[in-house]
């Protein structure tokens, strides 16, 4: 299906503007790799398969089936500490919006993925790392609000170094608040579906990453509530390469599966449908 | 290093040699009442001085001070207290410590994070750093609560969540997590008191409450001054200026409206007057508990969520910023 023109038009800059770089290198393997080919392949490298991050508006594209409306749009960030360090909160929060084309480290709103209504919030770790701060919190608290209200299940795609320091308490606080949005979502029997993708950690993986009905995974993604360097330093001793990788949580039976992201569309529609076929089991009698 | 145990030297110097002086002129037959007056005047002048007023890095040390009283000093006081042990699956972590207690003739379930006093004591506490088994003990105790319909009482002192290799392996997040669900959805009564630190994940997973109460000089952060120093400069060193930062302290929290009430302590630190400290925040909970008690478990959850759901500060079309944090 044609992308439609609004979400081209909010797609990340650099995948538009293909004169300014139309070469990446893949991290992983160090190919070179031509944009156009990576875009097409999903941001994942045909070589070696390492999985890039990817804009919010470019996993969008790949996740609904057509029109994605957007909610929570207007709710946009302020200053409540007025944090200064080497720079202002405020002008970070400016370089980020140039940098990312996004107002915040999340987009959420309703679609259809393999013909099922949800809800769905994209979080994007270049504004600001992708940390939660009060719009984060915010924004998913609405979507998960509209989604309980619609009866629709829910799928929130994970990308964030933990909660915002530069919004203090306030940032913290959104675990409480989105934690209050989840159970109420989920305590009317609405399914919910996390998907981890690198990095997530802290104050996301410690509250709704971790409290979702079904938590996939993309290959390699890493996912902890610690950081790596703070473990390092606590224990100071280096960790291994696979410690707090994708496949080390499915291993230690953390998460449910690791999906290549060629697959997480077709595995969510796969387990809307299990759910949806629960909802209609719950209305009447199982058929 | 603790800094307020550094500042204290002198004053309790002063205070020792003011006692010595009293025993001697007791010896004497002169009246050196008013003299002792003068001095007792002026030693209070300079304790006014140096603690009157600390800043947020002084309170983070205030609040990690080795004698300071810890979760099990407030348990003691309660009237009756039988601990429960264990998660029910890996082990009993010792930062956590919980289980039926009668506060007043009131039954309760109460639940602390303990730290130790000195290196064996922190070492058996993990230095109060819960780890996954202690939130999966934390989650227990909290539906135990709610199907015995007993109120929940919390005392929140952590650095932060334990950050070690087996917690990852045994999934600290989940475990936060699921204690943050746990609580939300608690049909009963939650009075949690922030007595020392509150750092991060770890001190959130035993106060999402009804009512959140804290002692003046305690902090509660997003992450520990040392923590964000880490992650924002990459140097835990510049934790002093991360504090300055991070409005961490008592009042900055009631500002936001996250903290309902702040309770005093002596000047120089609740350790200066642990029992009585001890008393006045016993009395808060009781009297926190007896105003939550008319209400139905639907009329909590619905406050509950209320609550939460205003904290914040943004700015949108439909409605004008809320919470701000000036």
């Amino acid at each position: 299906m044609p992308m439609p023109d609004w979400l081209r038009s909010r797609r990340s800059k650099t995948t538009n503007n293909e004169d300014a770089a139309l070469w990446s290198k893949c991290p992983k393997c160090g190919e070179v790799l031509y944009r156009r080919d990576l875009v097409a392949n999903l941001w994942v490298c045909p070589r070696c398969g390492h999985h890039f991050r990817m804009s919010a508006f470019d996993r969008i594209s790949t996740i609904v089936d057509g029109d994605f409306v957007e909610i929570g749009a207007d709710v946009l960030p302020r200053d409540p500490l007025g944090w200064v360090d080497k720079k202002s909160y405020t002008a970070k929060l400016a370089a980020d919006r140039e940098k990312s084309q996004l107002t915040e480290g999340v987009v959420c709103g309703f679609g259809s993925i393999g013909g099922f209504d949800t809800a769905l919030a994209v979080m994007d770790f270049n504004f600001r790392g992708g940390t939660m701060g009060t719009v984060v919190g915010e924004r998913i608290t609405l979507l998960l609000e509209a989604a309980l209200q619609r009866s629709v299940p829910c799928v929130i795609f994970t990308a964030s170094g933990g909660a915002r320091m530069e919004e203090g308490m306030l940032a913290l606080m959104q675990m409480a608040k989105t934690t209050a949005a989840v159970t109420r979502f989920m305590e009317a029997g609405n399914f919910f579906v996390t998907v981890l993708t690198d990095p997530t950690t802290g104050g996301v993986s410690a509250s709704f990453a971790f409290q979702s009905d079904v938590i996939l995974a993309e290959p390699k993604a890493m996912i902890g509530f610690a950081g790596r360097r703070v473990i390092e330093q606590t224990i100071r001793q280096k960790l291994p390469d696979q410690f707090q990788t994708a496949e080390f949580l499915l291993e230690k039976g953390h998460i449910d599966m690791v999906v290549d992201r060629h697959s997480v569309k077709a595995t969510l529609t796969r387990l809307l449908d299990y759910a949806a076929q629960g909802m209609h089991g719950r209305r009447g009698a199982f058929a | 290093m603790n800094i307020i145990v550094e500042r204290e030297k002198m004053l309790l110097e002063l205070e020792k040699r003011i006692e010595a002086l009293r025993d001697a002129y007791a010896q004497q037959p002169l009246d050196m009442s008013a003299e002792m007056a003068a001095l007792e005047q002026k030693y209070a002048e300079i304790q006014r001085e140096v603690f009157g007023s600390l800043t947020p890095w002084q309170k983070v040390h205030m609040a990690r001070h080795p004698n300071r009283p810890t979760a099990a000093d407030y348990i003691s006081q309660f009237a009756q207290f039988d601990e429960l042990h264990g998660d029910r699956h890996v082990r009993d972590d010792q930062a956590i410590i919980g289980g039926f207690a009668k506060l007043g003739a009131r039954a309760v379930v109460v639940i602390g994070e303990q730290r130790g006093r000195d290196t064996k004591e922190n070492l058996k506490r993990n230095f109060g750093m819960p780890a996954p088994e202690g939130y999966r003990k934390v989650q227990r105790l909290a539906k135990l609560a709610g199907r015995m319909h007993l109120p929940i009482v919390t005392f929140v002192d952590t650095k932060g969540a334990d950050p070690g290799i087996t917690s990852e392996e045994r999934a600290q997040s989940e475990a936060i997590a699921a204690c943050l669900y746990e609580f939300t959805i608690s049909p009963v009564p939650i009075v949690a008191t922030v007595i020392g630190e509150g750092g991060s994940g770890g001190a959130l997973a035993l106060s999402i409450a009804d009512r959140i109460l804290m002692l003046e000089n305690s902090y509660y952060s997003v992450a520990s001054p040392e923590g964000c120093a880490a992650i924002l400069w990459s140097d835990a060193g510049k934790a002093e200026e991360a504090a300055s930062h991070l409005k961490l302290t008592a009042q900055d929290l009631e500002n936001f409206g996250i903290v309902d009430e702040i309770i005093g302590e002596p000047i120089g630190g609740a350790h200066r007057d642990a029992a009585g400290t001890i008393a006045r925040v016993l009395n808060a909970v009781e009297t926190a508990l007896a105003e939550l008690a008319p209400l139905s478990p639907d009329r909590l959850r619905e406050a509950r969520y209320l609550k939460y759901r205003r904290i914040g500060a943004w700015e949108s079309e439909r409605r004008e910023a809320v919470r701000t944090g000036a």
